[in-house]
């Protein structure tokens, strides 16, 4: 009877823990999406609608035209062309630096292998700091370059040590037994044996660098000054942090038919709801691939969370 | 094409060598690990020319730097630039909006995610657990630029939609961008809308590594959830919370350079002017390039003594540490 009546109890107080568990994950689910989801229908509203604050949940004056006038400025298909051109080429280069320099430091018998270990994570903590890698950079003439976003940020030491710690534990050792007794070379282990079987950690490395690339700002905006090589995020910064109006350029194109002209100028509100459509055109590909990405990263967070 | 080559020496060794079996195993013993140094040496390479080589010319902190003179040939003017940073009558405000930030971005972005991660791990249905993860997961993959340009529009006092709301709502409008009080908040509270959820992953896998027969037992036991959150999960997933708490204290000066400066404007300079943001204005925008790089020396030093100190502290209490 007593028996009964605690388990009674016990349930009951599991139940309320659940509820409030349930609440409250709710709220960080609806606070996680709501930014997103408000982006996406403000671009899709009537901008006059957007600026009067009668969007909240649900688009107003359903429209395509912020994303039309997006279309339009030919500053967006530049960054565009230029940031797929950083990320493809980028990504490539960190990859044939990253994983056979992972796989050498994976082997225990390779002579020096601490000192060598040290060389690379002492560059996560110490750095020579933004003007010393500027006036590096200069020396190489290697400012205002198409190259500069490719080679600059060619190796993370921190994706390297993930990439390391899978070549360790997840390769079999037999393996690598077998090929030295049938004489295999250190680069015959490598290309036939590691390489094959790196699918996954490449898979994760690869999408980790792609998104850095993808979003990285800081260094088109030490590096670089010509607006033609430009990334889509210092595009993006222009338009949403400092404010300049995408279709102002119309405006002082001589070639613009005087209704652009008209449209460009008639709307106030049309820059406002550009915003939201830019940040989403930008945003796109990453959202795009998300769903199928996510379980890689989540599997790369957790093999660089094993400790040696 | 590389592995061809590689071949070749190999097989041309072999032949000659047959006599002395001895000597060709040690030797082919050092050419292969001479051909695991080849695969390190791109990273080596680039390390060395995009890191070290950047690190010698931290030098140029303890000289007055001239373009025409480079950096060897520019003359030495010893603490000139540190004892100018340190009695620059500003510096106290840079220093101090630097820690603050920091300081709050740690007590409220260390530990959300992690009691986000235990309540997420008491979640029944699988299915919903999955979908708030995945949500949470999201703000990750968006651009720090992208982050703060919705900040900006979401705020604004006009157009904003939280100020629709508010308004909605019968409220005043407020305008969060212009009055710095609001700077904080908003710098700290966009940083965990982006992290939350990807900063508790590495939580969530440490605490799918409890064994569910002790929880079992102590359910038997007639342990409430809570309990068993309080002396089970927290317990094992408190080297992690180490690790990942020293690491944050290595960057305790590094406040994230690309979201601050993205933040600023000029009416929030006074609480947003941190010291990698001056080290650009001053460097970059200035040009007076050995000062930036004696600000930005002294910024890297407390930052890797920080991590010296906290990595010794954590290993003494609780013998965990990264260094």
């Amino acid at each position: 009877m007593k028996k009964a009546k605690t388990r009674i109890h016990r349930s009951k107080s599991n139940l309320t823990f659940d509820i409030v568990n349930v609440a409250i994950m709710l709220l960080v689910f609806l606070i996680m999406l709501y930014p997103i989801w408000f982006v996406i229908i403000a671009s899709v509203s009537e901008p006059s609608s957007v600026a009067q604050g009668k969007v909240i949940l649900w688009p107003d004056g359903f429209t395509w035209y912020s994303y039309i006038n997006v279309f339009k400025a030919r500053r967006i298909w530049i960054g565009y062309r230029n940031t797929i051109f950083y990320t493809l080429a980028g990504t490539l280069l960190n990859l044939v630096l990253t994983i056979p320099a992972a796989y050498a430091l994976s082997k225990k018998q390779l002579p020096g292998r601490k000192c060598l270990s040290m060389i690379f994570v002492f560059t996560m903590y110490f750095s020579g700091g933004m003007i010393p890698a500027y006036i590096n950079m200069k020396n190489l003439n290697l400012l205002d370059s198409p190259l500069t976003l490719v080679i600059v940020g060619g190796l993370s030491v921190y994706n390297m040590i993930i990439c390391r710690t899978y070549f360790q534990n997840s390769i079999p050792n037999d393996l690598y037994e077998a090929a030295t007794i049938d004489g295999a070379s250190q680069f015959r282990m490598f290309f036939k044996i590691a390489l094959p079987l790196s699918g996954p950690i490449t898979a994760v490395i690869a999408l980790y660098y792609a998104v850095g690339r993808w979003n990285e700002y800081y260094n088109a905006l030490i590096y670089l000054n010509d607006t033609n090589l430009m990334p889509l995020q210092m595009v993006l910064r222009d338009v949403l942090i400092n404010g300049q109006r995408l279709l102002d350029e119309l405006l002082s194109d001589p070639n613009s038919t005087l209704e652009e002209l008209a449209e460009a100028s008639r709307n106030v509100y049309m820059a406002e709801g550009m915003k939201y459509a830019v940040i989403f055109v930008s945003a796109l590909p990453m959202l795009l691939i998300y769903p199928f990405i996510q379980k890689h990263f989540v599997k790369g967070v957790m093999i660089g969370s094993v400790k040696e | 094409m590389k592995k061809k080559k590689s071949e070749l020496p190999d097989v041309s060794w072999k032949g000659e060598s047959t006599s002395m079996p001895a000597l060709k195993k040690k030797g082919r013993k050092a050419l292969n690990m001479w051909q695991l140094y080849v695969l390190l040496l791109p990273a080596l390479v680039y390390l060395i020319i995009f890191s070290y080589v950047p690190m010698y010319g931290i030098q140029v902190a303890f000289k007055d730097y001239r373009v025409s003179l480079g950096i060897t040939g520019s003359e030495w003017v010893g603490l000139k630039h540190f004892i100018r940073f340190l009695t620059f009558p500003d510096f106290w405000m840079i220093l101090g909006n630097t820690l603050r930030l920091s300081f709050k971005e740690l007590i409220w972005g260390f530990p959300l995610p992690v009691v986000f991660a235990l309540l997420l791990n008491e979640l029944t249905n699988k299915r919903f657990k999955k979908t708030v993860q995945m949500i949470t997961y999201m703000p990750h993959f968006i651009s720090t630029i992208t982050v703060c340009g919705m900040v900006l529009l979401f705020f604004d006092r006009q157009y904003g939609v939280v100020n629709a709301i508010i308004s909605l709502l019968g409220g005043e409008r407020v305008a969060w961008l212009a009055n710095p009080d609001y700077f904080d908040a908003l710098y700290v509270g966009s940083g965990i809308w982006q992290g939350l959820g990807w900063s508790a992953i590495i939580y969530l896998s440490a605490l799918s590594g409890i064994s569910t027969e002790m929880i079992e037992a102590a359910k038997i036991d007639g342990a409430s959830r809570l309990r068993i959150i309080w002396h089970i999960n927290i317990p094992t997933i408190l080297p992690t919370i180490a690790i990942m708490f020293i690491l944050r204290c290595g960057s305790i000066l590094s406040v994230g350079f690309e979201k601050v400066f993205a933040l600023q404007n000029d009416l929030n300079l006074p609480v947003s002017n941190v010291i990698s943001t001056y080290t650009y204005q001053i460097g970059l925008g200035a040009g007076q390039f050995s000062y930036a790089t004696a600000i930005g020396l002294f910024n890297t030093v407390v930052n890797v003594s920080l991590l010296v100190v906290v990595n010794f502290i954590s290993k003494k209490l609780t013998d965990t540490g990264i260094l």
